[in-house]
Formats: C-alpha cells, structure tokens, sequence
C-alpha cells in the first residue's frame, strides 16, 4: 500500500486530520454545539464552487467560506438574535443553496467536485500536504496553548464571564478551528463526513475516559485510527475514503458504549 | 471599612415584565457574611447577577469595591458559584480539573499551570477537605462533595468577594450544616466578604450578622436577632 506515493500522501494528511478533527471538536461536543462542524461544511462548499466560478483554489476559498459562515454563526448564537438551532439551519441551507447555485454556473457538476464532497485518496500533492501540516500544526499549537482558557469556559461559561476570561474571543477562536479543520479536511474525508470525524470519536472517547485531559487525548487517538483504518479499507476497497473513516469512527463509538456498559455491570 | 458592594436606588425590569427589583439600597463592607434570602421569584438571583456586573439597572447604580459593577476592573477578585452549580459538559471532569479552573482568570491564562497556581488549588481542595477526592470525576461524587468541589473552584482564584447563589439547592441538611460552617470558617480566616443566597436562612442564619430579606426590594436587612419570627422561612414572606 505504502509503495504508492498517493497512499504515502494520504496517510501524511490523514495523520494531522486524525488528530486535529477530534481535538476541535472535543470543544465543540462539550459545547453542544456537535452539528456547527456540518453547518460550516455547507458553507465550505459555497467556497468551493466560488474558487471554481473565479478559478482560484479552492481549499482557498472554502477556507474563507467556512471562517466567514463559522463567524456569523457564533455571532447569531452569542447575540441572541435568533436560537442557536435556527441560526445552524439559517447557515447550512444558506451555504448549500450559495454552493448549488455558484457550481452550476461555474458548470462544474463533475467527479472532481465530488472528491471535494466525500474525499478522495487519489487527488492530493505535495502541496495539498503541506498545507495541510501547516494549518494543522497552527489549529494544534493554538489548541495547546488555550486548552485551559478553553476547558474553563465550556466547564462554567456564566462564572468565566465573572472572573474576567475572554469568553467572547474564546468562542469564536473555536468557530475559527472549526473552519480551518473543515477546509484542511475535505480532501480527505470530504465537506459531508468531516464534521462526523469532529464529533464521533469525541463521543467514543467520552465513554470510556476517566477525565477532561483523557478525553481529549482519546478523542484523538479513536480520530487517528478510524482515519487510518479508513484509508486502508478505502484502498483496498476501492471507495472514497471519507464513508470508511466515518463508519470506523462509528464502530469506535459503538465498540466504547459496549465497553462502558460491561465495565458498569 | 470599604465597601465591597454597593446598590444605590437601583430597579431592574427584563423586557416586557414587571420591575423584579425596585428602589433597592444595600451596602455591603469588606470581610462581611451576609445571607441574601427570600421566596424564588423575589428577585435574588437578579440582585446576585447586578452585584456581578452581568446585568445594568434601569436606574440607580451598583458599585463593586468602588467601581461600577459592569465594567469592574479587577474581576479576578471576584469567586462566583452559581446557581444549581454544575458541570456544563458531558465528559468526565476531575476534582483537580475543575478546582484548577479556578485559576484561570487569577493566574496565567496561556500554557500549562505554573506551580505556585497548583499549590494554590492543592490548598483549596485541602480547605474544603476533598484532597483525597482530586483523581475522583466529578459524577462519581455525592452533592455535598461536589458543592465542595465548586467552592474550592471559587477559593482558588483568592477571591475578595465571593458569591454563592443558592449553594445548598439539593443538598442535604447534613451537608448544609457543614457548608455553613465550613464558609463561616473560610470568612474568619481568609477575611473574605461571602454573600450567601439562598430561598431560606437555613444553618447559615446562625453564623451571619447581618440578614437581608429580598421581595422585590428589600423588606429587612438586619441582625439575625431582629428578624421577626413569621420570616424566618422567607418563602412565606408577604409584603
């Protein structure tokens, strides 16, 4: 498997989407907020199809999508202007409608736009990897940085707010992760499937972890795994890799709920 | 002494509503236990969350140590324990994880705890006796050892003001009994100003000064002795 330079290629990605995907997302879960990584996804494809339509690059564009859309989410959400479900549901149709509309008349209905929908291990480069290391490294570092800030606000938002932390700020720094893992993902796992690989493994690791810190250093290594295990099944199997990372990340959590149960008897 | 909190001819309504709190006065000086009782629905938690700057009254104006209370500059002096205390999250949360999270506003925000952020919540969790419980998630924990946790969060920051809103909600009388004291003890030997809020006196009415009784504004505000019988359970209070 190793022998093909794509599968080399897919893994070196796989390896920091495996890890950064639950790692935002533990923040995310532990906010009740598990369906923005989906929302942000939908505004990521209207991005896609805008680097089409212009000709530019389109983990570009849907990187600026995503941050923009995660923004004016979090904004909606934080200032009450509409419930938090309503400005999710306001943001995904709004982002997939914006999509449709920009890749027909961009008339880019065609097999490499649905590598962009449920990845693919034969398309990326060397540069699509490298990107991917350094926005991946630059959503790990943060996340390292502000893991307690962070922790504190989804622990007790209202008495952060007491004590002075920057909560506001904190919030959005998540939203933002969230698009940049989004846009770092989709060649991979696809704009459909990466906001499962942000939530299931989280939900696995919550199972079966006996604090905060494991939890999240569960989170990733279940992320690593299914990503891993994916990109072999999809190998071998012949299928875009995102639908075999997803179901993996499912049987994670299915595996860890059975293991939580016999271990409560 | 200066005064740590200070209400002066403040009303607050929300949208739409009757005024919960109307023409209220309250000073209250540095290093005092105050009770803040009164029936739910009195305006307690409306008081609680003005003290604190998390919401501005239609008029009059409220002080924290001399500032005004929403855009008070020293907030890490500030412990707040709010009502129905508890975890927002699903993942299992240690002891030790949650009272460190006390020191968040009061230490280094960015990288790793330093050590002197951990012997302070070491000393917390000491203080509230549930040093042996740190490795515990919090769910595996009875009521009155997860209040204790949620104050230890408070204690950690150092606080000089430190609010507690409904702190024995679901707790039993056991327990109540050993959170009056054990405040009453933190309020001696650290000379921190605590106000306690609660629907009812309860235990605490035996170690406080100074009772205030909040119906919509406040109806007594006194030395526990002076308190009429028939208001002994505020929830029962008419005004």
């Amino acid at each position: 498997m190793f022998d093909s330079e794509f599968m080399r290629l897919a893994f070196a990605a796989g390896a920091v989407i495996g890890v950064l995907a639950p790692a935002v997302g533990f923040f995310l879960v532990q906010r009740r907020l598990s369906l923005i990584g989906d929302g942000i996804g939908h505004v990521a494809f209207a991005g896609v199809a805008a680097g089409y339509l212009l000709g530019v690059s389109p983990v570009a564009t849907a990187l600026a999508a995503a941050v923009i859309g995660g923004i004016a989410l979090e904004w909606l959400r934080a200032n009450r202007k509409t419930a938090g479900d309503q400005a999710l549901a306001f943001i995904f149709y709004t982002g997939i409608a914006g999509g449709v509309v920009l890749v027909s008349a961009a008339g880019a209905f065609d097999v490499n736009l649905f590598t962009y929908l449920f990845g693919s291990i034969l398309t990326l480069t060397r540069q699509d990897v490298a990107v991917v290391a350094v926005l991946g490294a630059v959503g790990l570092a943060t996340i390292g940085l502000l893991y307690r800030p962070l922790a504190g606000v989804v622990l007790d938002e209202e008495a952060a707010v007491v004590v002075g932390v920057p909560v506001k700020v904190l919030n959005l720094t998540i939203v933002v992760l969230a698009a940049l893992t989004v846009a770092v993902s989709m060649r991979i796992v696809g704009i459909l499937l990466i906001a499962a690989l942000m939530v299931l493994p989280v939900m696995a690791a919550e199972r079966v972890a006996w604090s905060m810190r494991s939890t999240i250093s569960l989170a990733m290594a279940f992320g690593l795994a299914s990503v891993f295990g994916g990109l072999t099944v999809a190998y071998y199997g012949d299928m875009p890799p995102g639908g075999a990372i997803v179901l993996l990340a499912a049987a994670g959590f299915l595996l860890a709920s059975g293991v939580r149960t016999v271990s409560l008897r | 002494m200066p005064l740590a909190l200070e209400l002066k001819g403040v009303t607050f309504g929300y949208a739409h509503g009757q005024p919960a709190l109307s023409n209220v006065d309250l000073a209250i000086p540095a290093g005092e236990l105050v009770a803040i009782a009164g029936p739910n629905g009195g305006g307690k938690t409306t008081l609680v969350r003005l003290a604190l700057g998390l919401l501005e009254p239609n008029r009059g104006d409220v002080l924290l140590f001399g500032e005004p209370a929403a855009r008070f500059s020293r907030r890490p002096a500030l412990g707040y324990l709010p009502q129905r205390a508890q975890i927002g999250v699903d993942a299992p949360v240690t002891v030790e994880e949650l009272v460190s999270a006390g020191r968040l506003a009061a230490g280094p925000m960015l990288g790793p705890l330093r050590r002197r952020d951990r012997e302070l919540v070491s000393s917390a969790m000491e203080r509230l006796g549930i040093a042996e419980l740190a490795r515990r998630p919090l769910s595996t924990l009875s009521g009155g050892q997860q209040q204790r946790a949620f104050i230890a969060k408070a204690l950690a920051g150092e606080p000089s003001l430190l609010v507690m809103d409904e702190p024995t909600t679901g707790v039993d009388a056991e327990s109540q009994e050993a959170l009056a004291e054990l405040l009453d003890e933190l309020h001696r030997e650290l000379q921190v100003t605590v106000l306690y809020v609660s629907h009812e006196f309860g235990a605490i009415e035996r170690y406080v000064d100074r009772l205030v009784l909040v119906r919509g504004s406040i109806v007594f505000d006194g030395p526990p002795s002076d308190l009429p019988e028939v208001w002994h359970d505020p929830s029962h209070v008419h005004v």
